[in-house]
C-alpha cells in the first residue's frame, strides 16, 4: 500500500501542524517573567530561611506575596513542563514510554500548580491550619 | 519510528544532545556544549525545586508540624546540599536563560561572544549562589 504512494503523499499530516512555533513563544515569554519571579523567589526564601511557622504564615498573608508566590509556582510549573516535554522528546525513542512521560510530566506540573496556589490561598485567607 | 523508510527517506535529524551511544557524544568537548548541557541538567533540578515550593506551601497549609518536619528536612546535611545546588540551579539557568533569549534575537552567536556569554553565566551563577548563602549564614538563616 504504502509503496503505491509518492514521498509528498506519505509525508503529509507527519509534519508540522502550523502551531509548532506556539510552544517555543509559551518556553519564551514564561522565561521573562520568572527572570522577575525566581529572584523575587530566591530574595523571599532568604528572609524566610530564619524564620518559623508563625512568620511564614503572617508572611504569606500579604497580599502581595501570596498573590507573587502563587505566580511563581504557576508560571514555573508552566515552564518546567514545556522544558522537560523536550527532554523526554529528545532521548525517549520508545512512543509508549514517550507517551507515558509526557503524560506524568503534565500530572506533575499540574499537581505542583494546584497543590501549590491552594496552600498559598488557604494560609493567604484563613492564617494557617487551626 | 525506524521502520517504514521508503527510498529517499532519511533518518530523522537527532537533538545534538543526542548519545550515538554508551561512550559515543556527537559533540567535542567544549565550554559553550558544557553551558547547553548544564542548563538541561539545572533546568531538572528546578524540576524537583518546584515540587518542593509546593510542599512548602502545603506543609505551611498543614500546620506547624508539618511545617517543622519540613524545616528539619531541609535543614539537614541532604537538605542544605539539595538548597545550595537549587540556588546554584536558579541563578545559573536564569543567567543561561538570558543568552537564549539574547539568542533569539539574533546576538551573541560569533564564538569569542558565545565563550565569554558561557564563562560568564557560569560565573553569574556561581558568585550569586555564594553570596546568597553568606548572606543566609550571617543572618542566621543556616
Amino acid at each position: 500500500m504504502a509503496g503505491y504512494r509518492t514521498p509528498l503523499g506519505r509525508a503529509r499530516g507527519l509534519g508540522s501542524a502550523k502551531h509548532g512555533v506556539g510552544h517555543f513563544i509559551a518556553q519564551r515569554v514564561s522565561a521573562v517573567a520568572l527572570i522577575f519571579l525566581v529572584l523575587w523567589g530566591v530574595d523571599s526564601a532568604l528572609a524566610l530561611s530564619h524564620t518559623g511557622y508563625e512568620d511564614a504564615v503572617l508572611w504569606l498573608r500579604s497580599p502581595w506575596h501570596a498573590i507573587l508566590a502563587s505566580l511563581l509556582i504557576a508560571v514555573a510549573s508552566f515552564h518546567m513542563q514545556l522544558g522537560m516535554r523536550v527532554i523526554i522528546e529528545d532521548y525517549i525513542q520508545r512512543p509508549s514510554t514517550k507517551a507515558a512521560l509526557l503524560i506524568l510530566n503534565l500530572f506533575v506540573a499540574g499537581l505542583v500548580t494546584a497543590a501549590g496556589v491552594f496552600s498559598i490561598l488557604k494560609v493567604a485567607l484563613s492564617g494557617g491550619a487551626y | 519510528m525506524s521502520e517504514g523508510k521508503g527510498a529517499g527517506q532519511k533518518a530523522r535529524p537527532l537533538s545534538p544532545h543526542l548519545v550515538g551511544g554508551p561512550h559515543i557524544l556527537f559533540w567535542r568537548w567544549h565550554l559553550t556544549m558544557a553551558c547547553s548541557i548544564v542548563h538541561r541538567a539545572t533546568g531538572v533540578l528546578l524540576y524537583l525545586g518546584a515540587i518542593v515550593g509546593a510542599a512548602w506551601a502545603f506543609s505551611l497549609a498543614s500546620g506547624p508540624d508539618a511545617y517543622g518536619d519540613f524545616l528539619g528536612l531541609m535543614g539537614s546535611p541532604i537538605g542544605k546540599l539539595f538548597l545550595f545546588g537549587l540556588t546554584f540551579s536558579a541563578f545559573y539557568h536564569l543567567a543561561n536563560g538570558v543568552r537564549h533569549l539574547a539568542w533569539d534575537m539574533g546576538e551573541g552567536f560569533e564564538p569569542r561572544a558565545a565563550d565569554t556569554t558561557a564563562a560568564a553565566a557560569l560565573a553569574f551563577g556561581g558568585a550569586a549562589t555564594v553570596a546568597v548563602w553568606v548572606i543566609a549564614a550571617l543572618t542566621g538563616g543556616i
